[in-house]
């Protein structure tokens, strides 16, 4: 009796959950790897490097003070290059790593709280996880594989398929049902990895560099499938890449990673305009600024005036209002708020000027 | 100058008493707890009789056909399938084929025998390191040991008679398995078991679902393994009343029958090649889906 109406309130939860996303929030989290990480936590709090901290006590910082709250249904985006520490960081979401030390709150529940049983049932239900190297399954086919989330579960066999074959549909492998791992290409491997974490149906999807092993064209191709798909699940979605321009193209937010500190969040566009340092400058030069900045950043105040031939909505990409004045063969645009009031104004020479990169800078 | 001429070895009234100690307790052990054992291992020895009465007694038509259907749904061959049954027919014009059935029968108890306890063990063995370090140097004595020396406890245990031999055979012929299952657990590719785990994966349905199917081929030549060793256990377990093809090869060494002792060698010979390779081909197919054929 206790225990359905346990399983009822966790059910309704659930709903509750699904009509109003999870967010996740990480409070000072820090990561030692090594033998004896408690002893030495309180020597890489009081900052000793990550050198130092290795070569006299033989601990590796994996992550140092990571604070980042994840709004529910966007997508996060964690940056950084090879061993900054980012699958280190994805992992401690559904912990398949332990923390040294920190908070991890998700949909306001203490995660790190949670028993074996209570963490089972949290992996089961609330996350589900897309792995770099596919990571499926090679004994079973694409359906078999998709429906491993709910086959644990123990839902019955019917739902089981019936979920797998909607999402196997929506990623664009109906047909492949009965092919195995290894007769598919990596894109398509991935596409089945993808549509086994969407059969979950859990609020939250960790993707740890899941589209880096694919080939450029493949890779665009996919990102544009997750777009495209998160504007419908609306999902909170953790997003591992070390591509800037992939981060930029899929994340509302972005949080840049280097050894295993976050040296700046916030959104794409934020990062473009104002890198916190040398690093992240030398990161951003080579990015297309038309694809990220957006007019209303570098609009010039003109409420009330009456709308030119041209005109766009606020949010519109500069590339993309570069296209439409260029075509228009017009000099000026004005900037439309949601009411489709003028709110501002913007030429061409502001408009290229915005659009490649400050010289000099590094 | 003595002591450099011959090994100064311990006092010999000291060894025999050492020896006769240790031969008094095992046989007071025996005496007291042997009958409990043997009862024990009852079910044991009804299963044996079950299996070779059904060889025995089934017309042979139809345990060719059995066997030619097994060698086929396990190979998918029909070249292995036509040599089992021709090896099999010449067994039978040589009128081996009582013994041969015997034979077969010991060697599938055996087997199985050594899968029900050798893949516990070898899953056990991979969870845990100090587990690991505990067995190995016993599979390692177990393996150099000459196998006639098992049979001396198991007989002053439990007599002679099938039981004695099947558990002498099972104790000679289980180290593979539970090597190559350890193996192979060990084996199993990191990130498909992470992600068993991050969809909420219990200890057992990872073991179920990842672990042994992906283990599975590794496991199949610790099977074929064992077979073969026990089927070389065999001849010597006929010493202690295991029947079968075992028993003429020693009637042939006592009277130097030099043909008696070559045919039936060389009908053990010919089931050993059929089980090797009906189950190398049931290991090969079990690895279908897992060689790259995309990168
Ligand atoms: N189990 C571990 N033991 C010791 N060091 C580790 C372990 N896992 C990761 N690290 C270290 O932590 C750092 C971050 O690794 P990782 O999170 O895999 O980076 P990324 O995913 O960004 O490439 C690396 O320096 C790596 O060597
Ligand atoms: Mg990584």
């Amino acid at each position: 009796m206790a225990d359905r109406l346990q399983h009822e309130q966790a059910q309704r939860e659930a709903q509750r959950q699904a009509a109003h996303g999870v967010g996740i929030e990480i409070r000072g989290l820090y990561k030692l790897f090594g033998p004896n990480p408690s002893l030495h936590i309180d020597k890489a709090r009081a900052g000793m490097s990550k050198t130092e901290l290795n070569e006299k006590h033989g601990h590796v910082i994996g992550l140092r003070d990571i604070n980042i709250t994840m709004p529910a249904g966007c997508v996060q985006v964690v940056m950084g290059l090879s061993g900054s520490g980012k699958s280190t960081l994805i992992r401690h979401i559904n912990r398949l790593i332990e923390p040294t030390a920190g908070q991890l709150l998700v949909g306001g529940t203490d995660v790190l709280a949670m028993n074996e049983a209570d963490l089972r049932a949290f992996r089961r239900h609330r996350t589900a996880m897309v792995f770099q190297k596919f990571a499926l399954l090679p004994h079973r086919n694409v359906l078999e594989n998709t429906v491993y989330g709910l086959e644990i579960q123990g839902l019955p066999r019917a739902r089981q398929v019936e979920a797998a074959m909607r999402w196997i549909e929506r990623v664009g492998l109906k047909g492949f049902e009965d092919r195995y791992p290894n007769q598919l290409s990596g894109g398509m491997q991935q596409r089945v990895g993808l549509a086994r974490a969407l059969t979950n149906d859990a609020p939250i999807l960790l993707m740890d560099e899941a589209f880096s092993a694919l080939d450029p064209l493949i890779r665009i191709d996919m990102q544009s499938v997750l777009l495209d798909l998160q504007k419908e699940i609306k999902k909170t979605i953790v997003f591992i890449t070390h591509d800037l321009d992939e981060a930029l193209r899929l994340g509302d937010r972005i949080a840049i990673l280097r050894d295993g500190e976050v040296i700046q969040q916030g959104t794409g566009q934020d990062i473009v305009l104002r890198p916190a340092d040398d690093y992240i400058t030398k990161f951003v030069k080579e990015v297309n600024r038309g694809r990220v900045i957006k007019v209303e950043t570098i609009m010039e105040a003109a409420a009330g005036a009456s709308p030119s031939r041209v005109t766009v909505l606020a949010g519109t990409l500069l590339e993309e209002a570069a296209r439409r004045l260029t075509e228009s063969g017009e000099q000026t645009l004005h900037v439309l708020d949601e009411s489709g009031k003028v709110c501002g104004r913007v030429d061409m020479q502001r408009m290229v000027a915005a659009m490649v990169t400050p010289a000099g800078g590094h | 100058m003595d002591w450099l001429e011959k090994f100064p070895n311990i006092d010999d009234d000291v060894l025999r008493e050492l020896k006769k100690a240790i031969d008094e307790g095992f046989r007071a052990f025996t005496r007291a707890y042997g009958d409990a054992i043997e009862s024990f291992f009852d079910p044991l020895q009804y299963f044996l009789i079950q299996s070779e009465r059904f060889m025995t007694n089934t017309p042979w038509p139809i345990i060719m056909l059995l066997i030619g259907a097994i060698a086929w749904f396990a190979s998918r061959n029909w070249k292995i399938v036509a040599s089992a049954l021709v090896t099999l027919a010449l067994i039978g014009l040589f009128d081996m084929w009582d013994d041969t059935m015997k034979t077969i029968s010991m060697i599938f108890v055996c087997t199985v025998m050594s899968i029900v306890v050798g893949i516990p063990i070898g899953v056990a063995m991979s969870r845990s390191d100090r587990l690991q370090r505990a067995i190995n140097p016993i599979l390692d004595v177990m393996q150099t040991m000459p196998s006639f020396v098992y049979l001396i406890p198991v007989v002053m245990l439990l007599g002679i008679g099938k039981v004695p031999g099947l558990i002498a055979v099972v104790i000679y012929a289980i180290p593979p398995i539970i090597r190559l299952t350890n193996l192979g657990i060990r084996l199993v590719d990191r990130d498909v078991l992470e992600a068993a785990d991050a969809f909420g994966s219990s200890p057992w349905q990872r073991l179920k679902n990842v672990q042994l199917p992906l283990a599975l081929p590794t496991i199949m030549a610790g099977i074929n393994q064992t077979i073969m060793m026990a089927l070389a256990m065999v001849v010597i377990a006929s010493m202690i009343g295991v029947q079968g093809l075992g028993q003429p090869v020693l009637k042939a060494i006592a009277n130097q029958y030099f043909t008696l002792g070559m045919f039936n060698g060389l009908a053990i010979v010919g089931i050993a090649i059929i089980f090797d390779r009906v189950s190398q081909a049931y290991g090969l197919r079990l690895q279908k889906h897992r060689q790259v054929i995309h990168g």
